[in-house]
């Protein structure tokens, strides 16, 4: 090109002299970062160490981006994470958040979330797990691409399982396209530290591991009602209280969700309210306010209190 | 011989840089990508082979770039096109195809007159590429 006379596309940015003062704050407020974790903050409730890290990652790449303006090169961070918690920690939330962040900051291009589990990578027969890594691949590019559950992609007992063939494209994949794309790993923490040590490849590909701890009894509460707020829902006074009773039962039974579990019970709350306005609507009439409240009965309906009263009986019996 | 088939051929050759920048205005048309390769670049030749299949839902060029080294890789002395499919109402088409990849020599076409009714004379093109190394025997 250069030869024909014709100037290439891109000129190159113009090299910052050794003098010039770098206005980091500014340049904090350019990237509309802020606007991103302060939505982090107000949606997210708790997970004071994973939005530590996240503000410590945009702190990085905005020194990062400084110091290629004075050609001070250094490589670019490996930016792929791992993120090991209890379900319904927030994991998928934070995931989308990371990819808005690192694309206000320039480090992914397009700062998309391509959410993927085993059966999306890995195929039914042989030749066919390759073109189908590939294929999710090529669609993350410019993005993150985040695994749910990475652990099942390999399977110790199984020596032919095609996971294996998956899980070796893609560390290829993470070693050579750094610049394309941000993997995320997400699953629960046990299996994923067995998930670890049997593949030392990811591990070592992988700098940040962040753990997603368990939501207290009032973070729960705080997550209920910013979900109710959410669709127009308010909790009465009673309500309020039920419904805290019936977290701290709920919490103690099995197959606890944190906040995937509020959810469903706010919804299951929801049902329960509308059969009960439904029943006394041949004999009264409503306003707006009652269509919107969640009385304490729609809760205490439950099945967790008849459980969670058994429960204790157990437990004092023996 | 140079072929000049498709958008860009009477350029210079496009660098990995612009190949990206095509692909992505492609992408940002919502153009289904695909990578088609040949050795017989005869005009006639319509239909190349495809480099797996037509990449749908991509958002950047660089897993498209990928695929085109790759092939390059495979097949360093084919010719390698990029096409881009517009699914829009109405086009239903190729919008845009470019050669991206084209062997060191290109022999180019051997001309075969034949001689029919009332001395009329029909043209033939025959690709030398396709004469030396007959369907089948890919390097």
């Amino acid at each position: 090109m250069s030869e024909s006379g014709l100037k290439p596309i891109d000129a190159p940015e113009k090299k910052a002299s050794d003098e010039e003062v770098i206005d980091l704050h500014g340049e904090y407020e350019a990237s509309n970062v802020q606007d991103v974790l302060d939505r982090l903050d107000r949606e997210l409730v708790g997970l004071h160490p994973v939005k530590t890290r996240i503000k410590e990652i945009a702190a990085l790449l905005l020194v990062d981006r400084a110091r290629k303006s004075f050609e001070l090169t250094s490589e670019t961070p490996t930016l792929h994470m791992s993120f090991t918690g209890n379900p319904g920690t927030g994991k998928t939330t934070v995931a989308m958040r990371i990819a808005e962040i690192l694309h206000c900051l320039d480090y992914v291009r397009e700062g998309h979330l391509v959410s993927v589990t085993r059966d999306d990578l890995v195929g039914q027969y042989i030749g066919h797990t390759a073109p189908k890594t590939k294929e999710v691949i090529k669609k993350a590019m410019g993005g993150v691409l985040f695994i749910d559950e990475a652990y099942y992609l390999y399977r110790p007992e199984n020596e032919r399982d095609y996971g294996q063939e998956a899980i070796e494209i893609l560390l290829q994949v993470m070693e050579n396209n750094r610049d394309d794309l941000v993997v995320i790993l997400a699953g629960y923490k046990e299996r994923m530290d067995t998930f670890f040590q049997s593949n030392p490849g990811f591990r070592s590909r992988i700098a940040h591991h962040i753990d997603f701890p368990d939501y207290s009894a009032d973070e729960l509460l705080e997550i209920g009602q910013l979900l109710l707020g959410q669709q127009n829902y308010c909790l009465s006074k009673a309500g309020e209280k039920a419904f805290s009773e019936y977290i701290d039962l709920r919490m103690k039974l099995p197959q606890f969700a944190n906040g995937r579990s509020i959810r469903n019970a706010l919804d299951r709350a929801r049902l329960r309210q509308a059969n009960r306005l439904f029943n006394s609507s041949l004999s009264r009439k409503f306003v707006k306010q009652d269509l919107m409240t969640l009385e304490a009965e729609d809760f205490y309906a439950s099945r967790v209190f008849a459980e969670g009263e058994l429960d204790r009986a157990q437990v004092f019996s023996i | 011989m140079r072929i000049t088939q498709g958008t860009f051929s009477f350029l210079p050759e496009l660098t990995d840089e612009q190949i990206k920048k095509q692909v992505k205005y492609c992408l940002d048309q919502n153009y289904a990508v695909n990578i088609e390769y040949t050795d017989d670049p005869h005009p006639r030749n319509t239909y190349w082979e495809m480099w797996g299949l037509p990449m749908f839902d991509l958002k950047d060029p660089a897993g498209v770039l990928m695929e085109i080294n790759e092939c390059r890789k495979t097949y360093p002395n084919h010719y390698i096109r990029v096409g881009a499919f517009d699914s829009e109402r109405g086009t239903e088409s190729l919008r845009i195809s470019f050669i991206v990849n084209r062997p060191s020599h290109e022999p180019g076409f051997r001309l075969e007159r034949t001689e029919t009714d009332g001395r009329c004379i029909r043209y033939t093109a025959h690709s030398y590429a396709r004469l030396s190394e007959p369907r089948g025997a890919d390097k």
